[in-house]
């Protein structure tokens, strides 16, 4: 078979603000993967303004060809113009499969790419692979976290949105080769009139390499404080499970778990959590996992490297002023 | 103005059992409710209202043992409650599901603002509202923690996790809220009361003039095909039950992996 009758893997390159998310990089990460179990191409999409040096660093992680639709309107997301150009491309090249990450733009976007192709969408995947009849198969999981769903896909294309740091990123390489595909924008009208944009500069837990999370053994907001003056010393950023979400003590930015952010930190310290299987979903898979904990049974101890029995309020200020003395 | 709402009844996530043999959540183990997303699209839908004047109709999906739970909505401030059930709306996916509720918002007659919720608790996938606004070919703003009313337009605050837009858009549209848009009111006794008394109008699927093959099993292209229970991902853990030596192992352990 040559390469040109392979079918695609179509990854839609996220970008905001001119880069493209690193999400991205992962969702190649995996269709390279993939592409070595069924012969397909590595392919992506990216809708934006002066895009060119993006799309080439698409190449040099791992895309053979590189959609790009370039044009002022494009910059910013828009859900019906990047619909309308993706479907466009997809109808073209009936690809194997299309995935996007799951953030707000591509949980946003491809539902409306999936209903328009009238195609099945499986929503926030952790992984996904072949199976030995060349069916796609995407797992999530479902009923809280609690078991995984292995999902199938009568129509075609396949599309799944894919949760950000569960993947392996795909390596750079600069002798890399592919080809960036120049794409004509279909005009359409737009979903809206943007009359103000602004970036909040918040923390950004997926990205942390150290994250210090506190839990119910928390007695008040205040003692938050705590967990940040360890997690400054670290040079990481405080994390939450949810129940202090939900009080408000604390933004939900913040939510590590199911329901929350997804992280992999270098380390990651748990403090007054129990460890439930909603709260594991979302921080099981870091390097280093360090539990403290007054409740010896504590499930957390049981996925945990390292763990201190005992109450947060005598080891964090133990272990602050061990940090500060060095 | 018109405004269209949709919810959701849902098992109380918190209490439900998992089926494991049947691969289903077996709804009987636990009492219903409103979504719980679903309660800042009522009450963004009733404070459009308030402002604006008009008429709120809830439109829901499920089967017929739901109908008392949707009556919450009119407690809620709903004027209509429609109930979708057929069993040929049985097993749909969020494709079919969206399909369903496009063609029954279409039966409604003119509308200025769909309003859902960001996600279900029990699908967890956060599709619906997308694919109901493609099927209607309107526009669709995801993630919205603000939403007003000016000038024949809506202007509302679009949330894509750090990048924050304003944006103005014509209706008809569809809208999905964030938690973070409003907080639900409870609805008081006598509102409770007046709501046991009306009805809930249901709707089939040749009310809605559903293309059959767009619904339920039929309709849906994914399919669950095998459960499977995490695998544990336990570790061995070096538990200390003296704070000092704890500390000291950490404080090493730190050391060697150049965090400190
Ligand atoms: C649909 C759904 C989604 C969810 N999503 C998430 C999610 O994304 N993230 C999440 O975290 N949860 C989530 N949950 C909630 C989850 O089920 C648990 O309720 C939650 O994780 C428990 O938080 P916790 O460990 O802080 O509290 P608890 O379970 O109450 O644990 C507190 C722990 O602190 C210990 N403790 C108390 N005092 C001290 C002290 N002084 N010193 C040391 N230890 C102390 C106790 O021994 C206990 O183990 C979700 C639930 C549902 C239903
Ligand atoms: N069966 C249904 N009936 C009515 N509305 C629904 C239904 N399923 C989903 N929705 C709406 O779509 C939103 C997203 O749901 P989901 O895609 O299931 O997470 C919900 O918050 C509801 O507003």
């Amino acid at each position: 078979m040559t390469a040109n009758d392979k079918r695609e893997i179509l990854v839609f390159a996220e970008q905001r603000r001119g880069r493209v998310h690193p999400v991205t990089i992962e969702l190649l990460g995996k269709a390279i993967e993939l592409s070595n179990r069924l012969p397909l191409m590595v392919s992506s999409v990216l809708l934006g303004r002066d895009a060119e040096g993006e799309a080439q660093e698409l190449i040099y992680y791992g895309s053979k060809k590189v959609y790009l639709f370039e044009d002022s309107s494009l910059y910013n997301y828009d859900p019906i113009l990047y619909k309308t150009n993706i479907v466009a491309l997809a109808k073209e090249i009936n690809p194997y499969a299309i995935l996007f990450g799951s953030t707000h733009i591509g949980r946003s976007l491809a539902p409306r790419v999936a209903a328009s192709l009238r195609t099945g969408l499986t929503a926030d995947c952790t992984n996904l692979s072949i199976d030995e009849d060349g069916a796609f198969i995407q797992i999530r999981p479902a009923f809280t976290g609690n078991i995984l769903a292995h999902i199938k896909t009568k129509t075609s294309p396949s599309m799944s949105t894919v949760r950000y740091k569960v993947m392996q990123r795909a390596k750079r390489d600069e002798k890399r080769e592919g080809t960036i595909v120049k794409m004509t924008p279909l005009p359409n009208a737009p979903s809206w009139e943007v009359i103000d944009e602004r970036v909040i500069e918040g923390i950004n837990l997926p990205d942390a390499e150290v994250i210090v999370s506190g839990g119910r053994g928390l007695k008040r907001a205040e003692d938050f404080k705590m967990l940040e003056e360890l997690a400054k010393l670290l040079g990481g950023v405080v994390g939450s499970s949810r129940p202090l979400v939900d009080e408000g003590w604390i933004g939900k930015e913040h939510q590590v778990g199911f329901s929350g952010n997804t992280v992999k930190p270098k380390l990651y310290i748990a403090c007054g959590i129990s460890g439930s299987p909603q709260h594991l979903a979302g921080m099981r898979d870091s390097e280093m996992i360090v539990a403290i904990n007054s409740d010896p049974s504590a499930p957390i101890f049981r996925y945990a490297d390292m763990g201190i029995i005992g109450d947060i309020y005598e080891i964090i200020p133990k272990m602050i002023e061990k940090l500060k003395r060095r | 103005m018109n405004i269209i709402v949709l919810t959701k009844v849902v098992p109380d996530i918190e209490r439900v059992k998992f089926d494991a043999v049947r691969g289903v959540v077996d709804r009987s183990s636990a009492p219903q409710e409103i979504n719980p997303f679903d309660l800042n699209a009522i009450e963004e839908a009733v404070r459009l209202k308030e402002r604006h004047g008009g008429r709120i109709t809830a439109i829901s999906m499920g089967p017929s043992d739901v109908e008392q739970t949707l009556k919450d909505t009119i407690a809620r401030g709903v004027d209509e409650a429609i109930l979708l059930t057929d069993k040929k709306f049985a097993g749909s996916d969020t494709l079919a599901t969206s399909y369903a509720l496009s063609q029954a918002i279409k039966s409604t007659g003119d509308f200025d603002i769909v309003i859902c919720g960001e996600k279900t608790v029990d699908g967890d996938t956060g599709q619906v509202g997308g694919e109901v606004s493609e099927w209607l070919g309107i526009p669709y703003l995801p993630y919205t923690s603000k939403l007003n009313y000016e000038d024949g337009k809506f202007k509302a605050r679009v949330e894509l996790e750090n990048i924050i837009y304003e944006v103005e858009a014509s209706p008809p549209l569809l809208v999905s809220v964030t938690k973070d848009i409003n907080t639900p009111r409870l609805p008081g006794f006598r509102e409770k009361l007046n709501a046991r008394k009306t009805q809930v109008k249901k709707m089939d699927a040749k009310g809605i003039e559903a293309d059959e093959g767009r619904l339920g099993f039929n309709g849906s292209p994914t399919w669950v095909y095998k459960i499977e229970v995490p695998e544990e991902g336990q570790r061995d853990c070096k538990i200390y039950k003296d704070p000092e030596s704890g500390l000291k192992e950490i404080m090493i352990m730190l050391e060697s992996r150049d965090l400190i």
